[in-house]
C-alpha cells in the first residue's frame, strides 16, 4: 500500500495551510468579543506598593482591570512545576510562589502585574499602558553563576542564597579516583547559552465563560491541551475538569514553549468569568520575548579522565542551571533527569559524577525547549570529547569509536538502559557522505584562497518519549506519561483516530493515518485524525520529547490491534471461516486461497447494523487503548560539519552539513528528513546567532527581532540526511522519536569545527563572527607570547 | 477615521477604520482574511508578506489608507480556484511544517520569481536565500522552503 508505514506521503494537512485557511486561535473570533492586555513590570525587582487603575477604568470601553489581590481571594492556584526534586542532601527543592497576577513583588521584567479588559485590542492596550502602578525597586540578581554568591540579592525569600536544589547522580569517589589515576585528563568549562524559542505564532488565547452553565471553554496555543486543562482545573481551581472545555486549533510551532499554562491565559479564563465576556488576549512578538520561557542557561565545567589506550574512565560535571525568577512546569527537571541521565551519552563510561545546582534569578522563568536538557548534556560531552581528541592527538572520529557503546543493551551509571544502538554505523554512515578522507585537500584549497577550513563531529544519544510512567514517577513526575488513542471505524468504513498527541508542526494528521493505511490498506483520505479538543479526544499527555511516535502511535497500533480483532471475528462469521485464514489487504479481508471476501466498507456496515454478529458481540467498530512504554526509547546518530571561517572577519561559512541518524522505524522519511532540517537549525541558531542577553539590572537587551538574531535562510546550508535503523523492541513500531535530535546534535558539531579551523578552543556560543574573530586574535597573541 | 478603498483578491471592498489600521489588521480583522498572518512586531518575520499593485509588501509596515486605491492579493487569492504553482511546490516539497510562516513565504516567493524572470536573472539556490532574508521559519530549517521555490520557479 502506498500510504502505509516507510512510504513518502505528502502531507493531508497542507491544504488549508498553503490556501491561507488554516485556523490558529488568533484566526478565531467570538460574538461580542472582548480584548485583554497586561501591565507588566518595567522593573526586574521591586515592591508592588498599590495599583491606581482609576484613568484606564475611565477610558470608554474599559471593562475592568483585575488585580492579583483578587486573583487570590478567589482561590486561584499559584502555577506549579510538575516535577519534584530531591538535593543531594535529602532536603525537597525550595522554590517562590508564582501568582499568575503579581502580589507584593515583582521579579522579572514582564511579570504580568494586572489584566485590563476593553473593548477593542488597541484600547486594552492603551488603557494597560494608563494604570499606574507604584513600584519600590530592588537590587536585581540577574547572572547564572552570579546569583549564588553570598550578598546576591534575594530573589524569593523563602529560597535562601537562590539555591533551588543541589542535586547529584552517579558515584562520586569512583570517579574522583577513576580521574586521579587517569593518563590524561581533559578539563572545559562551558557556556550554554541562554535562547527565546520564538515558535512563530504568538501564544494566544480566547477564555469563554457560559453562565448560565457554569461552563469555560479555553481556545489556546497549547502543544498539550488536556494537561493545560488538568493544570487549570485541579491546581489553578479555575473550574472543574468536567466544566472546562480546553481547545488548541491549529499551532503554529512550540518547541517546548507552548506545554506550559502561562499567567496570561489563566488569567483570561479568570476575567472571562469576572467580565462576563469572551476574553481574548495575542502575544505581540515584544512579549514573546519577556514572558515566553526561556531555554538552556549553563554554566558547566567538565572532566573526563583517559587511560593510556584512549578509552574514558571517568566524568565529572558541576553544573549551574538559572531557572529564572519561578519555577516553570518541567523547569526543574530539564537540568538533572533529562540532563543528568543523559552523561554517558553514546560511550562506555565506568565512573561518572554530576552535581548541579539549580539557581533563582530575576529573569524569564526557564523551561524545557527543543532537546531539554539533552542538548546541554551532549553540548558538552562532545566538546570535552573533541579537545580530548586534539589534546592526545587522536583523530575525533576514532576516538569517539573506540569508546562507543558496542554491546546492547547497555547499563548506564547514570539510571538509563540503553535497548539498542549501532553508533559505528551512524559515524560511518556521516564520515562516508562528508567525505571525511578529502577533507585535507579541502582545507589546502581554502587555505590558498585566505580561508580558514574547519570539521568538527558531534555523536549523540538522547531519552525521547518522557515515558514509562513509573520510572518517570520514581524519579519525582506529578503526572504519568503514557499516551492515549482510540480508533472509530465508520458504518461506511472511514476511519476517525482520536489522539492525545497533538500536532504543532509534526504532520500527525499524514503520519498517524499512515498507520491505519498500512494495517488496512485504506487510502489515508479515507482516515481523520481528531486531537486538540478534550470534549473530542478523552485523555493525552500532549506532544514534546519527541513522544507522539514512540508513545503517541504506539497508542494508536494498540488500538488498531483491538479494532483488527474484531473486525477478524465479524469477517470470519460473515464468511463462514476460520479467522485464522483471513488476509487483511487492499482494502478488503479475503479468505485466503478462496474468492471469498468482504470490502472494508462491509464490515463497517456488519458492525454497526448488527443484523448478523457472533453471538455476544456488542455492536459497533471502535476501540481505545492507552500505551505506557516499558522504557525510554534512545534515538542516536553523529552529526559531521564542516566549516569555513573569515579569518579577516571572523563570519563563519557552513559549507557542508551531514546528519546521520537512527530513529528506529521511520513511518514517513520526508516528514523525519523535514524534523532534521529543522532541528539542525535551531542548533545552528544556537551556536551561532542566538543568546539572550540581559543587563546588570535585568533589562532584557535581546526583546525583538532587530536584537535577537533568528537563523534565516542564507545561515545555513542544504543538508545532507541519512538513516540506520535499529528498531527499539520497546513500542510495537520500533520507532524511537525524531523531534529533537537535530537541536541536540548541532551545536557541538558546529562549534567542534569552528574551532578546529581557527585553532582555538577558546571560544562560548553564539559564534558570532566578532566572538569568532576575538578568539582568533586571542590565539595569534598567544601564539606571538610563545 | 479613514475611508477605504481597495481592490482585494479581485473584489472592491470599503472600510470606514481608524486612521492608524495596518494594512495586516484590515485584512484579518475587517475582510477576516486570517492568511496573513502576524508574527512579529518589527516588521522582520515576513509572516504578513501580501502583495500590494503586483510587489511584496509587509502588510504590518502599511497603514491600510496607504494602500487605499490599490489592488492586494493575498495568500487565500493568489489562485483562481486550484492552487497556484508556488502552493503547488510548497506541497510537493514538504515546504511547509507548522504552516504559520507559509502564507507569507509564499507569497514572497512568488515575488521572487517574478522578479528575476521579469529581468533575466537566474535563481540560483543562493539567490533565493539571500531573498528570503525577511521571512523567518522556525520550522523547516529553510531547506525544503528552497526547494519549493526553486521548483515553482520552473513552472510558473
Amino acid at each position: 500500500m502506498s500510504d502505509g508505514i516507510g512510504a513518502r506521503v505528502k502531507r493531508k494537512e497542507d491544504k488549508r495551510f498553503i490556501t491561507g485557511k488554516g485556523k490558529y486561535t488568533d484566526d478565531l473570533r467570538q460574538e461580542n468579543q472582548a480584548y485583554a492586555a497586561f501591565v507588566r513590570s518595567p522593573h526586574a525587582h521591586a515592591k508592588l506598593l498599590g495599583i491606581n487603575a482609576s484613568e484606564a477604568l475611565a477610558m470608554d470601553g474599559v471593562i475592568a482591570v483585575l488585580e492579583g489581590g483578587e486573583l487570590n481571594a478567589d482561590g486561584i492556584g499559584n502555577i506549579i512545576t510538575g516535577w519534584a526534586i530531591t538535593s543531594k542532601d535529602g532536603e525537597p527543592m525550595k522554590c517562590g510562589a508564582w501568582s499568575a497576577l503579581a502580589v507584593e513583588k515583582v521579579r522579572y521584567v514582564g511579570d504580568a502585574v494586572a489584566i485590563v479588559v476593553a473593548e477593542t485590542q488597541a484600547l486594552a492596550r492603551i488603557a494597560a499602558e494608563a494604570v499606574e502602578v507604584d513600584y519600590e525597586e530592588l537590587p536585581a540578581s540577574v547572572s547564572t553563576a552570579g546569583t549564588l554568591e553570598p550578598g546576591a540579592p534575594q530573589v524569593h525569600d523563602n529560597v535562601p542564597g537562590n539555591l533551588i536544589y543541589d542535586w547529584e547522580i552517579g558515584d562520586e569517589a569512583s570517579t574522583d579516583a577513576n580521574i586521579a589515576a587517569a593518563a590524561h585528563v581533559t578539563e572545559i568549562d562551558l557556556v550554554n547559552n541562554r535562547l527565546s524559542p520564538n515558535a512563530m505564532e504568538p501564544r494566544s488565547a480566547i477564555a469563554i465563560h457560559d453562565e448560565a452553565e457554569d461552563h469555560y471553554t479555553l481556545y489556546t496555543t497549547s502543544q498539550n491541551p488536556h494537561v493545560a486543562r488538568l493544570l487549570l482545573s485541579a491546581f489553578y481551581n479555575v473550574a472543574p475538569e468536567h466544566k472546562l472545555r480546553v481547545i488548541a486549533p491549529d499551532v503554529g510551532g512550540g518547541f517546548g514553549s507552548k506545554i506550559y499554562v502561562y499567567p496570561e491565559e489563566l488569567s483570561c479564563l479568570w476575567a472571562s468569568m469576572k467580565t462576563g465576556r469572551s476574553i481574548k488576549w495575542t502575544s505581540d512578538r515584544s512579549e514573546a520575548f519577556l514572558t515566553d520561557a526561556h531555554g538552556r542557561d549553563n554554566v558547566t565545567n567538565i572532566k573526563m579522565g583517559f587511560d593510556e589506550n584512549n578509552r574514558i574512565t571517568a566524568l565529572k560535571i558541576h553544573n549551574t542551571a538559572n531557572l529564572g525568577a519561578y519555577v516553570s512546569l518541567f523547569a526543574t527537571v530539564t537540568p538533572t533527569y533529562l540532563h543528568g541521565t543523559n552523561y554517558s551519552g553514546v560511550y562506555d563510561i565506568p565512573a561518572i559524577y554530576g552535581n548541579v545546582k539549580a539557581v533563582h534569578t530575576n529573569t524569564t522563568p526557564v523551561d524545557a525547549y527543543r532537546g531539554a536538557g539533552r542538548p546541554e548534556a551532549t553540548y558538552m560531552l562532545e566538546r570535552v570529547v573533541e579537545t580530548a581528541a586534539r589534546e592526545l592527538g587522536v583523530d575525533p572520529g576514532e576516538l569517539r569509536r573506540i569508546n562507543y557503546i558496542k554491546d546492547f543493551p547497555y547499563q548506564t551509571q547514570v539510571i538509563l538502559n540503553y535497548d539498542t544502538g549501532d553508533y559505528v554505523a551512524t559515524l560511518d554512515m556521516a564520515r562516508a557522505s562528508a567525505d571525511v578522507a578529502g577533507f585535507p585537500a579541502r582545507k589546502a584549497e581554502a587555505a590558498a584562497r585566505g580561508k580558514l577550513r574547519g570539521l568538527g563531529y558531534a555523536s549523540f544519544v538522547e531519552a525521547s518519549g518522557i515515558a514509562p510512567s513509573a520510572a518517570v514517577g520514581s524519579l519525582g513526575a506529578g503526572v504519568g506519561l503514557w499516551e492515549s488513542a482510540e480508533v472509530r471505524v465508520n458504518p461506511v468504513g472511514t476511519i476517525e483516530i482520536l489522539t492525545g498527541s497533538h500536532s504543532h508542526g509534526q504532520s500527525h494528521e499524514t503520519t498517524f493515518a499512515q498507520l491505519a493505511s498500512d494495517r488496512f490498506g485504506i487510502p489515508i483520505d479515507n482516515v481523520q485524525i481528531v486531537h486538540g479538543d478534550t470534549d473530542k479526544v478523552q485523555f493525552g499527555m500532549g506532544t514534546y520529547g519527541s513522544r507522539s511516535g514512540p508513545v503517541g502511535m504506539s497508542a494508536v497500533m494498540r488500538a488498531l490491534d483491538k479494532v483488527e480483532a474484531k473486525v477478524r471475528k465479524i469477517a470470519a462469521h460473515t464468511l463462514e471461516a476460520s479467522e485464522d485464514d483471513l488476509v487483511i489487504e487492499n482494502g478488503e479481508v479475503k479468505v485466503a486461497g478462496t474468492d471469498k471476501k468482504m470490502a472494508w466498507h462491509e464490515v463497517g456496515l456488519a458492525a454497526y447494523t448488527g443484523h448478523n454478529l457472533p453471538p455476544d458481540m456488542e455492536p459497533g467498530l471502535k476501540e481505545g487503548a492507552f500505551f505506557d512504554p516499558v522504557n525510554f526509547a534512545f534515538p542516536a546518530g553523529t552529526f559531521i560539519c564542516e566549516v569555513e571561517v573569515d579569518p579577516e572577519t571572523g563570519v563563519t561559512d557552513i559549507v557542508q552539513f551531514v546528519a546521520a541518524d537512527d530513529f528506529g522505524t521511520i513511518i514517513n522519511p520526508m516528514v523525519v528528513e523535514g524534523q532534521v532540517h529543522g532541528g539542525v537549525t535551531q542548533g545552528i541558531g544556537q551556536a551561532m546567532l542566538e543568546g539572550v542577553v540581559y543587563d546588570e539590572d535585568g533589562q532584557l537587551l535581546t526583546g525583538s527581532y532587530m536584537d535577537y538574531a533568528m537563523p534565516r535562510a542564507a545561515d545555513v546550508p542544504s543538508f545532507v540526511v541519512e538513516h540506520g535503523c535499529t528498531p527499539t523492541p520497546n513500542n510495537p513500531l520500533g520507532i524511537k522519536g525524531c523531534g529533537e535530535a537535530g537541536a541536540i546534535g548541532s551545536p557541538p558539531a558546529l562549534i567542534n569545527a569552528i574551532t578546529d579551523a581557527i585553532g582555538s578552543n577558546d571560544l562560548q556560543m553564539p559564534a558570532t563572527p566578532l566572538a569568532v574573530w576575538q578568539a582568533l586574535q586571542a590565539a595569534k597573541s598567544a601564539v606571538a607570547a610563545e | 477615521m479613514a475611508t477605504v478603498n481597495l481592490t482585494v483578491n479581485g473584489k472592491a471592498v470599503r472600510r470606514d477604520v481608524p486612521d492608524t489600521t495596518l494594512l495586516s489588521e484590515f485584512l484579518r480583522e475587517e475582510l477576516r482574511l486570517t492568511g496573513t498572518h502576524v508574527g512579529c512586531d518589527t516588521s522582520q518575520c515576513g509572516a504578513c508578506v501580501v502583495h500590494v499593485d503586483g510587489k511584496a509588501v509587509k502588510s504590518c509596515t502599511m497603514l491600510a489608507a496607504a494602500a487605499a486605491g490599490g489592488e492586494v492579493t493575498t495568500v487565500e487569492g493568489l489562485a483562481n480556484g486550484g492552487l497556484h504553482p508556488m502552493q503547488q511546490a510548497f506541497h510537493d516539497n514538504h515546504g511547509l511544517q507548522c504552516g504559520f510562516c507559509t502564507p507569507g513565504m509564499i507569497m514572497s516567493g512568488v515575488d521572487m520569481v517574478n522578479r528575476y524572470k521579469d529581468s533575466g536573472r537566474e535563481l540560483t539556490e543562493a539567490a533565493i536565500r539571500h531573498e528570503l532574508e525577511g521571512n523567518i521559519c522556525r520550522c523547516t530549517g529553510y531547506h525544503n522552503i528552497v526547494k519549493s521555490i526553486q521548483d515553482a520557479a520552473t513552472k510558473m
